[in-house]
């Protein structure tokens, strides 16, 4: 890809990117969110044309106006967001859109599924074509989407972001598959923003920022400091220096906790868990296993079946949101979009989201506009968001910013803070700066609750770490005795 | 001074299309007015349409009668735009107002009839404040059930109109029909008839409408109140994170919308049609539906929207007098609005006009189904 400019409205996603893939290499593409990755690979697909810039394709200029003629050229692409039809067969997803037809009108399953196997026993996993998707683990859908692109004779595979949902033992496991993809001549291209894995398994790393190319890196001449400054533009500290905890009385205790999913299943069966003040506890835990719901009832938007919450020795167990908020309780979901904020409403009115009806943004029934801009202006000088101002819309903030707004307005001297996914889908730069505010919290007292799926980040953050499969605790370490390996291992598994 | 100009530019981003659909609606009925002249053998005449208009305007407009029968068809079609703009503006459609209409105006009568002899304040008071207590009860029984259930307040609503059509012609044939009549009707309202303030009719309604506009902006925009019933509308699960229970804020946002529907109707029957009989008028029903698009659910929007449809009500009678175009053309350019403005497509196809989603304030989530879970 040669010069390739795309702009949108405001912004210039792409500015003059020169890429090059070899054939039979993973080329790592990293950058931060909004720097233009997806964009550019959205050109190669042909969802995106470009307004400058041409793609050359063996030595000869090419147009791909649409993904039919990506596929026709043999570029694959797999989605953040597989795109899989739950309740069809594994082969029927691989088939859809390029069916073996058997006559006019009759599709043949033997032979596609004949071809799925052999396509799966070359990249060296078993694939049954027979199975539901629904059915399948995420690690295993991941499979049926690299599949389905190599069934299509893909040569030039793109993964977006292929690691975000995955066990570190699963991770190792498609890094496996790529690399003999990578040997057999295909060419890859690994979508990232995690420095360690690009340095895993990339052959060469191109770093972008802001739309243009910062520099091409072989992974054995660079470190992950050299990627990380290259990504955001400045000197980053990766690993934010966590200090000694201090822990104090117990804040938030629960026992014997079970909670049903919105389908009726119980996804906590039975949970016991303590936080106390002045310490981050991190529960780590494939996604699905009872997390959302376990933070859903502490915080009193979903009604637990049995059990006890308790803040502060105060059982609190099934209490409307308000009033256990207004026990304390600071809470950053995992979902800012749908739950964290109004996008439609403006920055103003989104920092005094949880706390609008209380003076001084609120005197009885009446709103005060003022305390609520002098709030808001605060928030966002102190936590740095990046915006025009506080009367532009939520829905105009990138990710990150989004993501600071939310953590800026539920930080604050709530004795217990719930952070649900805190960092997830945004950059590093915001990352390191919640991360580092978060230990600032722990170390004025507060207690923290950490939930999420980035192992790095609770093992980076987490004072002590439990682990949750199944709705239940199966792991508990300090952070001085917890080794990587067994807790990934807990996790997919529940023993290790 | 820029912030003058901000402000006016922002308004205009607001009104633009709603301008350009009236406009273009005009212009197609203008091409209706000449066929329908041509094929009832009146003639070919190309001016017909602006003649027609010009009674129209001189029907609404030209002179103080004219401007107050504007006032007086507006007041009922404000209150009930502003019904279903407030229920917009919780993500609720709100269909209803028709029946709350009907249910405003039979309390207001039967409660205004009791009180005929009673002091004015007294008389008058006691049937708005019937009227208003009606429709709000009739509002509540789809809000409360959308909260709790999940039903789609669309349907609950249609289902409910005609039950109270049904049900008041009922009530006033067997419960409180008054003697001496050759129909059923109810009695007199004698003192609970609204004061004319000014001319012939320009009764109490008139600015009550106009100070219910006000208010209602007043409530959205400076309230905790309607700051919960946006978020509702705008994002429940933000909402609910948020501490407010969408299910008190959806049954109280569509009794609040029925109170105002049942108002439109008190008004409209103790300032001009004095006594309810099955049958009365209940087009303000679905004409505030009308308006309530027109104004793009906004209280400012809605008032200019309600003017426009009332000097189409009291302009249309002179037009058809003095051009013989008949006054259900009114219905027809009513009616290419709406679809101009369901289909802003063509709209901005016609004029040009660019898509901007972003910077469209006036752009509001009509309605928006929900299950149990969310609510619960």
């Amino acid at each position: 890809m040669r010069g390739i400019t795309k702009r949108f409205p405001g912004t210039l996603a792409n500015d003059h990117i020169d890429l090059t893939v070899r054939r039979g290499e993973i080329h790592a593409l990293l950058g931060e969110n909004g720097a233009g990755k997806t964009t550019l690979m959205n050109i190669l697909y042909g969802l995106v044309a470009p307004d400058e810039g041409e793609i050359v394709m063996d030595g000869s200029p090419v147009t791909i106006g649409d993904p039919a003629d990506a596929i026709a050229r043999g570029i694959g692409m797999v989605h953040q967001h597989f795109m899989l039809v739950p309740v069809l067969t594994v082969a029927e997803n691989v088939m859809l859109g390029a069916e073996v037809m058997n006559g006019p009108v009759l599709l043949d399953r033997g032979e596609g599924a004949r071809r799925i196997r052999a396509l799966a026993e070359q990249l060296g996993f078993a694939i049954d074509p027979g199975a539901r998707v629904e059915q399948l683990s995420v690690g295993q859908q991941q499979r049926v989407e690299i599949v389905k692109a190599l069934y299509r004779r893909a040569r030039i595979l793109v993964l977006d972001e292929p690691t975000a949902v995955l066990t570190p033992q699963e991770t190792d496991e498609i890094f496996t598959v790529l690399r003999r993809l990578r040997d057999e001549g295909t060419s890859i291209v690994f979508i990232s923003h995690k420095l360690d894995e690009a340095l895993r398994i990339a052959d060469r790393i191109t770093v972008i920022r802001r739309g243009t190319v910062m520099g091409e890196r072989a992974p054995a001449a660079t470190s992950e400091q050299e990627l990380a400054d290259l990504m955001v533009g400045r000197s980053v500290s990766l690993r934010v220096d966590r200090g000694v905890a201090h822990p104090g009385e117990v804040v938030l205790e629960v026992t014997g906790l079970r909670v049903k999913d919105d389908r009726g299943h119980e996804t906590v069966r039975g949970l016991d868990l303590s936080v106390r003040a002045g310490q981050i506890v991190g529960v780590a835990g494939v996604a699905g296993n009872g997390q959302e719901e376990l933070v859903e009832a502490i915080v009193g938007l979903r009604k637990p079946l049995a059990g006890r919450v308790t803040l502060r020795g105060q059982d609190c167990t099934g209490e409307p949101p308000r009033r256990i908020r207004d026990r304390g309780i600071g809470y950053v979901p995992a979902d800012r979009q749908r739950y964290g904020l109004v996008l439609a409403f403006p920055l103003d009115d989104n920092c005094v989201l949880t706390e609008y009806q209380k003076p001084p943004y609120a005197r009885g029934m009446i709103r005060d506009d003022r305390a609520i801009r002098a709030r808001a202006d605060e928030l966002i000088a102190a936590y740095d968001v990046r915006t025009p101002g506080a009367d532009v819309r939520a829905a105009t903030l990138s990710g990150g910013n989004q993501q600071k707004l939310v953590v800026a307005r539920e930080f604050g001297d709530d004795a217990l803070l719930i952070l649900d996914q805190p960092t997830r889908g945004i950059d590093v730069g915001s990352t390191e700066f919640i991360h580092r505010r978060a230990i600032a919290q722990r170390d004025a007292g507060t207690a923290v609750l950490l939930v999420s799926a980035d192992l790095d980040e609770i093992l980076e953050l987490s004072d002590r770490i439990l682990v949750i499969h199944r709705g239940r605790v199966v792991g508990d370490f300090d952070s001085a005795s917890a080794e990587r390996e067994r807790i990934g291992l807990l996790m997919a598994r529940g023993a290790a | 001074m820029t912030a003058l100009r901000t402000r006016l530019a922002a308004w205009w981003r607001v009104a633009t299309l709603p301008i350009l659909a009236i406009v273009l609606a005009l212009a197609i009925a203008a091409v209706i007015i000449v066929m329908s002249s041509v094929f009832t053998g009146a003639g070919f005449f190309p001016l017909l349409p602006l003649v027609a208009y010009g009674s129209l305007l001189a029907g609404a407009f030209g002179g103080g009668v004219a401007i107050t029968n504007t006032l007086v068809a507006a007041a009922p079609l404000m209150l009930g735009g502003l019904a279903i703009g407030l229920g917009f503006k919780a993500g609720l459609f709100n269909i209803g107002v028709a029946g709350q209409f009907l249910a405003g105006a039979f309390a207001a009568a039967v409660v205004g009839a009791r009180l005929a002899e009673a002091p004015v304040v007294l008389a008058v008071t006691a049937s708005m404040f019937a009227g208003a207590l009606a429709g709000a009860v009739l509002g509540a029984i789809p809000g409360f059930l959308k909260a709790r259930t999940g039903a789609h307040e669309v349907v609950t609503t249609i289902m409910l109109n005609n039950a109270a059509a049904l049900l008041l012609a009922w009530a006033v044939t067997d419960l409180v029909r008054a003697p001496g009549f050759t129909f059923p009707r109810t009695g007199d309202i004698g003192n609970a008839a609204l004061p004319v303030l000014l001319g012939r009719n320009l009764h109490l309604g008139v600015p009550l409408a106009f100070i219910g506009v006000f208010v209602l902006r007043w409530l959205l925009d400076r309230t905790t109140l309607g700051f919960e019933i946006r978020t509702v509308g705008a994002n429940p699960n933000a909402a609910r994170y948020a501490g407010v229970s969408p299910l008190v804020i959806v049954t109280l946002t569509m009794a609040l919308s029925g109170l105002l529907g049942g108002l439109a109707g008190a008004i409209q029957m103790l300032g001009v049609i004095g006594f309810y009989a099955s049958g009365i008028s209940a087009f303000v029903g679905f004409d505030s539906i009308a308006v309530a698009l027109l104004g793009r659910t906004d209280p400012i929007g809605i008032l200019f929207a309600a003017l426009l449809f009332g000097a189409f009500r009291a302009g249309a009678p002179l037009m058809q007098i003095e051009t013989d175009v008949p006054i259900e053309i009114i219905d027809i350019i009513q009616a290419l609005i709406i679809l101009f403005l369901a289909a802003d497509l063509i709209v901005r196809r016609v004029f040009r006009v660019r898509s901007r989603p972003t910077d469209t304030p006036g752009a509001t989530t009509v309605t928006r189904a929900w299950g149990k879970e969310s609510v619960a």
